[in-house]
This record gives structure tokens, C-alpha cells and sequence, in this order.
């Protein structure tokens, strides 16, 4: 008996180690399921945060794009039914009027990490007799690296991009033979030309992107574009990514700009997460419901074999509240232990995971590792749904009448 | 009525069960009793004279559906469900017919169960007044047996050092020696004697040991929930 604890603690302790075997297997029980829980947790969140990752590797959260040019019709419906037919008009490429003002104030919200503005819009490289079209993007280093990171994805030369200089592709090099400090041509579609030499090589882990950006600095593709002091997007990076979409409405709606997040051009992968997190959460909360109710079924009977016990204790002395709790704090430590051999359990189901998921070449398919946080949710959770599952049970003990108790 | 030394104190107290149903049956027609100070006394009559009723009314495990009832000077009938814990906890002592005491903890923690409800956490004072009481009771050298561990004599005998560790005013034995052998009835009969005079404790003993009810100061006889003999014969 330990000075320091308190009579709820000792009769709790005391209680769950006389009851051994019962104790055992509902603490083995709620491991179990704990270990589901952080198993699925870690699985799901390693998963998803490579996914988002690699899809977000070569694009920015949200993009701001002029708006769309649409035709005004010269005469108004007369109410006869008889709409002038318009055609669709066809999109020049245009500047963001007035970015400079909007970049600044962009910079200034929370929500925002990065702003970049981007020039770009489509040309023909030309090395010898190879004629590949690309997309010229013209950036600001500085800035685009906090949207895109370019800077991690460079496999050779330097990310450098003064007038005169241009990053590509790994593809695009193969395909026009060429490598760094190798010049290459630009032609754009207005004629406009210019010959830059090959800083560096990026892979940004897409083929299609990797065969067609070409990264120059924002005056030379403004030049090459005829763009001069424009900016064809804002490319914006973002503090919570899962907010992109609404964060995209709230511009459009404040700037009248295009505003696209990548929720919206991703909206299929974005589905498939989301359908993902959901039907995970449902296991978990319905793996936790059943971890509660076999908690609450195994104290049910502990307070009935209890009984004589408890009224013994009531007629000692000890009032409603001290049982009350007693069986609540049973409740709460079979929840804590349970989790803490769930989690070992869970890094243990991890580890033989990653040996046994692997990647056609043996590397692993992803980093995946039980977070300290984790285990420090799953420990107060399942800590709490012990203490809650206990409530009808200790319930139960706290108000036994000790008449009937002790005769019974 | 109100005598400075009389631990209990009961004035034409009715139990009723069902009350307010068709069922309703009346244990106990109004009972008057009082028992003083150092007085060691027995309760006894047929099965189902409403002697457990009486006894529970009395540990205040219960409550009379009408009637005054008064442990050590303090009235309990208008008392709540925690005054009343708290009353029963420092004031009697319990001995039952069954030992009932809890398996999960030794002998010693047993005999501290009581102060440590009654202070929410152990401390060494409360550990050397149980060792003294098992010592007293002749079980010092099994004090950290685990009670299921016991005979049922030292068992009796380890409650009744559990039912004295609050000094309690009034200690209440429900068939003390219903469930022992000749011998060892006779030794916690004896202890309990020896404790009564030692300590001034009063004792309450519900029995259908006529021999052992012989050898009490006083005899209480409840018939159909009525007192129909009150004798002292010392």
C-alpha cells in the first residue's frame, strides 16, 4: 500500500490484480483493438501524406489566372425566343492586371505561405534538328522554390535562373540530347526567340512535366512571351493545404480572378482521400466502440462478483463517490495499459510491414513510423473511453444497497 | 431521555417494506431501546422476528420508515446518505457472520480498511494502529496474510479488530460466532468480552447461541418485530 495514492487507487489496482486472468484478457482485448487503431492510423497518414506529397510536388496550392474573356453579345434577347448564337471566345494569353498590388496584399494574408508570380505559356525548344514544344515558366527563384520545391527535386547542374540561363527537365534533356552549360532555343509562337544555356536538370517525378517545363527567369519569359511587366498566374502556397479549396473561393470571390485549388484540379485523388480518411474513421470509432463495451461488460460482472465487497466497504465507511470512482479509475487503467500494448503491438505490425511491403526494386513503398503523438492520443483516448465505458458499472457498485450487498 | 452516556438510543422506531403498495408489511411495530455505555448485550428471537432489520436500522444501513433513531447523542433521521456513511464509519463497528473481509488485500490492510476510507490515503500512524489491534487480537504474526489466506477464527478475528480501529462507539456483531467451530467461538466470544471491558466499547450481539447469549450482560428478545423481554443480569 503505497502512502502517496489515494484509497480509490489502491482498491482500483488491488482489484484489477486480484482478478488476474480477467484483467489480463480485457487489457490483451483492448490492446488489440488499440493496435487496429494506430496501425490503421499510422498506415493511413504515412500513406496519405506521400501521396499528397508527390502530388503536390510540381504544383502550387492555389493558382490565380486572369479571368476567362467572354464575348458580349451586340444585340440583347428581345424576349422572342430567338438568343443570338455566340461563339465561345478563344483565350489570349493575358496579364493579372495590377499584380503587383495583389501579390502584396496576398503576402500579407495568414492562410498564406508563398506567393510567386509566374509567366508562362508555350514555345518550341529547339537543340539541332530535335523541335520539342514545352512550357516556358518564368519564375522568380526566390519565391517559386517555397511553392514548388524545386530546389529538393534539382539531379544536376545548380538552381540558378539569371537572364540568359534555363532549368529542364531530365526528359526533356534526353530528348533534345542536351545537358548543363548545353545551349538550347526557344521559339515562341509570336516569333519571338531567345537562347539560353542549361543551368541545371530537375526531376520534379513526373514524366509529362519533366519532358515539357522549361524554368527561365520572369523577364525572360516575359520578353520571349511578349509579357513585358506581366504575369500570367500567381502561383500560392499554402499553411493548411485541406483549406485550398475554400481559401480559392474566397479569392475568386475577392479578386474576381480564376482561382484554382489543387483540391479542384485534383479532384478525383482528392476524393479518393477523403473517401479513405472516412471509412477509416468509421472502423476506428465502431473498433473503439466494441473496446468500450467489452471494458464495460467485464467491470459489469466484476461489480457483481464484487458486491459483498462493496457493501462491506459501505458499511465501513467508504461513501458512494469512493466506489464510484474506484470502478471508474479500473476502467481508466485497462484503457491506458490496453493502449500502451496496442501501440507496441501497432510498431510491431509496422515493422513487419515494411519489410514485407516493398517496392519492385526492395525499397520501401513509403516511410511510415508510429508518431510519439500517436501513442500519446491513443494512451488518452482509450484512457478515456476506459473511464466512460466504466461509468454504467461503477454506477452499478456506487449504488448497491449494503443491506441487500452483504446478505446477497 | 437524553442521558450523556448512551451510545444508542431508539424511540418507538418502525420498518415497513412496500411502503405505500397494496404489499406493504410492517417488520417493526414501534421499538424502544437504549443501550448505554461499556453495556455488552444480546439481540435475540426466532428467524424472522426482525432482528437483521433491527441490526441494519441500528449500523444505519437502513432507515427506519418512521421513529428516532440516535447514535452517540446524534440524531440520524433527517441525515443524508454522506452524513450518514461518515456517521457509520467512525461511530460503529461491524462484525458479520461471514467474516466478509476483502480478499484483495492482507490481513493488516483490511484492519486499515476503515481509517482509509475514512482519510482517502494511508499513512504510518494508520499502519501501527492496525498492527497494535492485530497484535491484540493475537494474529500479529499473520498481518500480511492475504485475508482469503486465514482460518475462518482468524478471520472473525481480524474483523473485529477492523470493527474497533476507529474506536468505534458501538460495535454491531451479526452471528459473530455463527460460522465456527466450538473452540474458536468461544475464543472470539471471549475477545470480544475482553475488548468490552478493556474499552468501555459497547457491543450489540445478535445470536441464536443461547449459551452465548447467557454469558451477555443484557437480553434483548424481539418477537414479531416487538421487544417482548429486556433482562439484565449484570
Amino acid at each position: 500500500m503505497h502512502p502517496w495514492l489515494p484509497f480509490e487507487w489502491i482498491a482500483a489496482t488491488r482489484f484489477l490484480r486480484e482478478g488476474r486472468m480477467q484483467s489480463l484478457l480485457i487489457i490483451v482485448g483492448v490492446g488489440v483493438g488499440v493496435s487496429v487503431i494506430v496501425f490503421m492510423s499510422a498506415l493511413l497518414s504515412g500513406l496519405q501524406s506521400n501521396l499528397v506529397k508527390r502530388t503536390l510536388s510540381s504544383q502550387a496550392h492555389i493558382v490565380l489566372l486572369p479571368p476567362e474573356e467572354v464575348a458580349r453579345p451586340q444585340t440583347e434577347d428581345a424576349g422572342n425566343g430567338l438568343g443570338p448564337l455566340i461563339q465561345k471566345q478563344a483565350q489570349r494569353l493575358r496579364s493579372i492586371d495590377q499584380w503587383q498590388k495583389l501579390r502584396a496584399r496576398l503576402s500579407t494574408l495568414p492562410e498564406i505561405a508563398a506567393v510567386s508570380p509566374v509567366a508562362s505559356g508555350p514555345a518550341f525548344a529547339v537543340r539541332g534538328d530535335a523541335n520539342k514544344s514545352v512550357t516556358v515558366l518564368g519564375i522568380e527563384p526566390e519565391n517559386y522554390i517555397r511553392v514548388v520545391a524545386l530546389d529538393e527535386k534539382m539531379v544536376a547542374g545548380s538552381l540558378r535562373l539569371n537572364a540568359g540561363e534555363a532549368l529542364i527537365g531530365i526528359e526533356l534533356a534526353k530528348d533534345v540530347g542536351a545537358g548543363v552549360g548545353d545551349k538550347l532555343r526557344l521559339n515562341s509562337s509570336n516569333g519571338a526567340t531567345d537562347t539560353l544555356i542549361i543551368t541545371g536538370l530537375f526531376d520534379l517525378g513526373n514524366k509529362g512535366v519533366n519532358a515539357r517545363n522549361v524554368y527561365v527567369s520572369l523577364r525572360s519569359a516575359q520578353t520571349l512571351l511578349d509579357l513585358v511587366g506581366g504575369i500570367s498566374s500567381i502561383d500560392i502556397g499554402l499553411v493548411d493545404i485541406y483549406g485550398a479549396e475554400k481559401l480559392a473561393q474566397r479569392l475568386a470571390a475577392e479578386t474576381g480572378l480564376q482561382a484554382d485549388s489543387w483540391i479542384k484540379t485534383n479532384a478525383q485523388f482528392f476524393t479518393a482521400l477523403t473517401s479513405q480518411r472516412v471509412s477509416s474513421n468509421v472502423i476506428r470509432f465502431f473498433v473503439g466502440l466494441s473496446v468500450a463495451f467489452g471494458i464495460a461488460s467485464v467491470l459489469v460482472v466484476s461489480v457483481v462478483q464484487r458486491a459483498k465487497e462493496i457493501g462491506i466497504l459501505r458499511a465501513m465507511g467508504a461513501t458512494r463517490g469512493q466506489l464510484l470512482r474506484t470502478f471508474l479509475l479500473q476502467g481508466g487503467i485497462v484503457g491506458l495499459c490496453g493502449s500502451l500494448i496496442g501501440s507496441a503491438l501497432a510498431a510491431l505490425f509496422l515493422a513487419l510491414w515494411q519489410t514485407l511491403a516493398r517496392n519492385a526494386d526492395g525499397t520501401p513503398l513509403f516511410v511510415i513510423s508510429v508518431e510519439p503523438g500517436l501513442v500519446f492520443i491513443a494512451a488518452a483516448g482509450a484512457t478515456l473511453v476506459g473511464t466512460l465505458a466504466a461509468f454504467i458499472p461503477a454506477r452499478r457498485a456506487a449504488g448497491l444497497d449494503p443491506v441487500v450487498a452483504i446478505r446477497g | 431521555m437524553a442521558d450523556a452516556e448512551a451510545v444508542l438510543e431508539l424511540a418507538d422506531v418502525h420498518k415497513s417494506y412496500g411502503t405505500g403498495t397494496a404489499l406493504e408489511i410492517e417488520i417493526l411495530h414501534g421499538i424502544d431501546l437504549q443501550l448505554q455505555r461499556g453495556e455488552f448485550a444480546a439481540l435475540i428471537g426466532p428467524s424472522g422476528s426482525g432482528k437483521s432489520t433491527l441490526l441494519n436500522l441500528i449500523g444505519l444501513l437502513d432507515r427506519p420508515t418512521g421513529g428516532h433513531l440516535a447514535i452517540d447523542g446524534q440524531a440520524t433521521t433527517k441525515l443524508d446518505d454522506g452524513a450518514l456513511t461518515r456517521l457509520r464509519g467512525r461511530r460503529i463497528g461491524f462484525v458479520f457472520q461471514h467474516h466478509l473481509l476483502i480478499p484483495a488485500f492482507t490481513a493488516l490492510e483490511n484492519v486499515m480498511m476503515p481509517m482509509l476510507v475514512d482519510r482517502g490515503r494511508p499513512d504510518a500512524e494508520m499502519r501501527e494502529r492496525a498492527a497494535t489491534l492485530l497484535e491484540q487480537v493475537g494474529l500479529g504474526e499473520r498481518m500480511d496474510n492475504p485475508a482469503s489466506q486465514l482460518s475462518g477464527g482468524q478471520q472473525q478475528r481480524v474483523a473485529i479488530a477492523r470493527a474497533l480501529v476507529m474506536q468505534p462507539a458501538l460495535v454491531l456483531a451479526d452471528e459473530p460466532t455463527g460460522n465456527l467451530d466450538t473452540h474458536s467461538a468461544d475464543d472470539v466470544f471471549a475477545l470480544m468480552r475482553a475488548i468490552n471491558v478493556a474499552r468501555q466499547t459497547t457491543f450489540l450481539i445478535v445470536t441464536h447461541d443461547q449459551r452465548l447469549a447467557a454469558r451477555c450482560d443484557r437480553r434483548i428478545e424481539l418477537v414479531d418485530g416487538r421487544i417482548v423481554a429486556d433482562v439484565k443480569t449484570a
